[in-house]
């Protein structure tokens, strides 16, 4: 039985499916970036919609630890992009 | 009941950033307009969360996961379009107004 959180959850992964798109067909390099970015922060969505159905609080740690090691790996391309060595 | 209201607004928001990342026609406008509605949207799911579960264990870490993601994906997302334009991404046609030109150098 599909109840209306599995709805919402189907929505969701089509929705990172979306960012898929974007991310094979960008014509640019930081148009794959944006799409990465976004796919982590959807992720943690898909994440918190899993956890309620479970009723298992430990996926939200995974939601957590996915924000982070985000946030690091979108600094890091950033920094790349910018034409500067990572030390500077 | 809550919970699944603000679900619902969640995933609407996130729906609308999508279109527009689909939509739009250069990366600046499709930064802009995705990181904010995404951003807002996970909020709202994590605050539905929240309600969901009560204060609890799932539920302190849903609302610690609040504001780490307000100030990494803002962060992110501010130093990934300075680093976008100083790559030389051509900005689009229909553009009438570049501020940040004269400052970037």
């Amino acid at each position: 039985m599909t109840t209306f959180l599995d709805i919402l959850l189907y929505m969701q992964i089509a929705l990172s499916g979306v960012c898929l798109y974007r991310i094979i067909r960008g014509p640019s390099i930081p148009d794959r970036m944006v799409a990465i970015d976004i796919f982590g922060i959807l992720v943690v969505g898909i994440c918190a919609i899993i956890s309620i159905q479970t009723e298992r609080s430990f996926i939200l740690d995974i939601g957590i630890a996915w924000i982070i090691l985000s946030f690091i790996g979108t600094l890091t391309l950033a920094k790349y992009l910018s034409g500067k060595k990572l030390n500077e | 009941m809550a919970s699944l209201l603000f679900i619902c607004i969640g995933v609407l928001f996130n729906l609308l950033g999508c279109i527009g990342i689909i939509r739009l026609p250069d990366v600046y406008n499709r930064l802009q307009a995705a990181t904010k509605c995404v951003t807002l949207g996970t909020c709202s799911i994590l605050i539905g969360v929240l309600f969901h579960f009560g204060f609890n264990d799932a539920g302190i870490k849903a609302l610690i996961a609040i504001p780490i993601l307000f100030f990494a994906s803002t962060v992110a997302a501010h130093a990934l379009i300075r680093g976008t334009y100083h790559f030389g991404v051509k900005l689009s046609d229909k553009t009438v107004k570049d501020d940040y030109k004269d400052a970037a150098k």
